[in-house]
């Protein structure tokens, strides 16, 4: 069972097939078995992850009929979980256990989730393979010598491997959808103020997104009912009817406008991966979907107007950090600056510092305009490419990352690294929404496709998503090495 | 553009880093590679375009201001490295 849907496992709940409880330390002992391996979880909450299962059966057996009720569910360590430890994946928070929760964790408490533990993810956010967590690298299910990609590497690990039934992400600029791509499994992340950012720390504020991480794009659907919604913590968060993102799952795709942008298919893709998608969009016109190129024109400046606003942004967001009111401080400080800079040279990794040194040059006097202004406008040209695309078609689809996943310690300069997200960051510069699902497998590692949609259109892009994964099986290859063995619940 | 060893410094203390001699090399090479990526901006023109800070064109929303949290005081500073009395400790700063 612990290779299964939420979709399934709600089922098997239901029908009193199987406990909250028996499921629960199923996943409990699959992470015993795998986590040392794989390095998924920072923290594992054994005995209130059973307890939270005994509530939630004693719950159904009352009559509460929450469709995520007894459904184990790992965060990733960027959400603060109350008397929980809340790492962000960063020495700086690493004894650091959060007097209150995310309005996500809350939510999903609400909904009847049992919390397994907390993820493994790049430090603050910042890094596309997950290597550069204080906790150390997580290892990809498919090969442990490949990295799961990054930033929400922890929660993609962790749903291929099967070692929880569904996972919370953040994205960035590509944070849910990359790894999504490199572990084999659906990603999404909503458009911009769709879910609440409250109690997420804070990377890129414009930019931060939470969403879900799971094995399916109706698994995508059920926890994004749970998740999305106006919280009044959150000043961003945007006050819509509350939708039903499962209802539109199964509407055929006669006549959709799938539009193909050039600039996702040119130089730099790797072979394998265009076939893939290629064939994905052969699927679709089988479907009955039109396909039609668009022009992104702008898509190449993505990357460099991106790593001027998120760092931007972040040397702001990061500044909270002192060793003053919580978190690491470093020994016997002679003054108040010694304090500060030694704290935070000895709390924050070299990812995390050379980012925080990039936007506070971007921002400081003399240099606004040829950045962070300059940033400003390019961001603007590239939404305008997609309000431009969207007039035309109805979901763009292309490939998530240009290749699989690459090997542990292989990318050592940082510019490379910023270059795995070229597909996926243009996305958050305009706010968009976008999921990322498995599309094919190349020399035994799985690949994935980005499906863009309009702001808003979520239900549309988890529609598009699900009807694939109706006609297709590439959702369900598991990672062999590791897979699932009989008999494990 | 490439920037030099000061101009490291210089923003290391804007920052609050502490950038050491041995790291010094390195850490300006980066970051000079990084410029070098986002100069690509610097090639389209963008003279008559206004900047998008947000992604949404949204207001931001207000309320009424009244008193919404609960004072906790004291579970928020067991969480410092150093308090007393109610108060945050830090290295001394005036004499």
């Amino acid at each position: 069972m612990i290779n299964s849907t939420v979709a399934e496992i709600a089922a098997a709940l239901k029908a009193g097939d199987i406990s909250s409880v028996e499921i629960t330390q199923a996943y409990l002992n699959r992470i015993a078995k795998l986590n040392g391996e794989l390095n998924a979880f920072i923290t594992v909450c054994e005995e209130s992850a059973l307890e939270q299962a005994a509530a939630a059966d004693a719950a159904r057996s009352a009559g509460n009929t929450s469709p995520l009720l007894g459904i184990p569910i790992a965060h990733k360590d960027i959400f603060c979980t109350k008397d929980i430890l809340t790492t962000c994946g960063s020495r700086m928070l690493h004894n650091f256990v959060s007097p209150y929760n995310a309005t996500v964790v809350e939510r999903f408490n609400d909904a009847g989730t049992v919390l397994l533990g907390k993820t493994n993810m790049d430090e603050f956010a910042m890094g596309s393979s997950n290597e550069t967590s204080f906790f150390g690298d997580v290892k990809n299910p498919w090969n442990t010598e490949c990295v799961p990609g990054g930033s929400s590497g922890g929660s993609a690990a962790a749903v291929a491997a099967d070692l929880c039934a569904m996972a919370t992400g953040t994205d960035t600029g590509g944070s849910i959808r990359q790894p999504a791509a490199f572990c084999g499994i659906t990603g999404f992340k909503p458009s911009y103020g769709r879910v609440s950012r409250w109690g997420m720390i804070a990377f890129a504020s414009s930019l931060d997104q939470a969403g879900p991480i799971t094995k399916s794009a109706e698994d995508a659907a059920l926890m994004l009912n749970a998740m999305a919604g106006l919280d009044e913590k959150d000043s961003t968060s945007i006050d819509r009817p509350a939708e039903d993102f499962t209802a539109s799952l199964n509407q055929p795709l006669k006549g959709l406008r799938i539009g193909v942008p050039k600039q996702h298919f040119a130089e730099g893709l790797s072979m394998e991966v265009e076939k893939a998608v290629r064939a994905a969009l052969a699927e679709y016109e089988k479907l009955g979907a039109i396909i039609k190129e668009v022009d992104l024109t702008n898509s190449h400046l993505s990357v460099s107007a991106y790593y001027v606003v998120a760092p931007a942004e972040a040397s702001a967001n990061l500044s909270r950090f002192d060793g003053v009111r919580y978190g690491y401080r470093c020994e016997d400080p002679v003054d108040l600056e010694d304090m500060y800079k030694r704290t935070r040279s000895e709390g924050f990794g070299e990812e995390v510092k050379r980012r925080i040194m990039i936007g506070t040059y971007a921002l400081s006097a003399g240099y606004y305009d040829a950045y962070y202004r300059k940033a400003q406008k390019i961001r603007r040209l590239i939404k305008e490419d997609f309000d431009r695309a969207f007039a035309e078609v109805d979901v763009i689809i292309g490939p998530t990352s240009p290749h699989t996943a690459f090997k542990l310690g292989s990318k050592s300069d940082p510019v490379s690294m910023y270059l795995e997200d070229i597909y996926t960051i243009a996305v958050n510069l305009a706010g968009l929404p976008a999921a990322s699902i498995p599309v094919g497998m190349a020399n035994g590692m799985p690949m994935g496709m980005q499906i863009i949609g309009a702001y808003f259109d979520e239900a549309k892009i988890l529609n598009v998503a699900h009807q694939f994964q109706q006609h297709t099986d590439w959702h369900k290859q598991k990672p062999g090495p590791i897979a699932s063995s009989e008999g494990e619940a | 553009m490439a920037l030099d060893k000061s101009e490291v410094e210089k923003i290391a203390h804007l920052a609050r880093l502490h950038v050491s001699d041995s790291e010094a090399e390195e850490v300006t090479t980066r970051i000079t590679d990084i410029l070098a990526l986002i100069d690509q901006m610097q090639s389209v023109d963008t003279e008559s375009v206004e900047p998008l800070a947000h992604p949404l064109d949204v207001v931001q929303r207000l309320r009424i201001d009244e008193v919404t949290e609960e004072n906790q005081r004291e579970s928020l500073q067991k969480l410092a490295p150093a308090s007393e009395d109610g108060l945050y400790l830090v290295p001394k700063v005036l004499e």
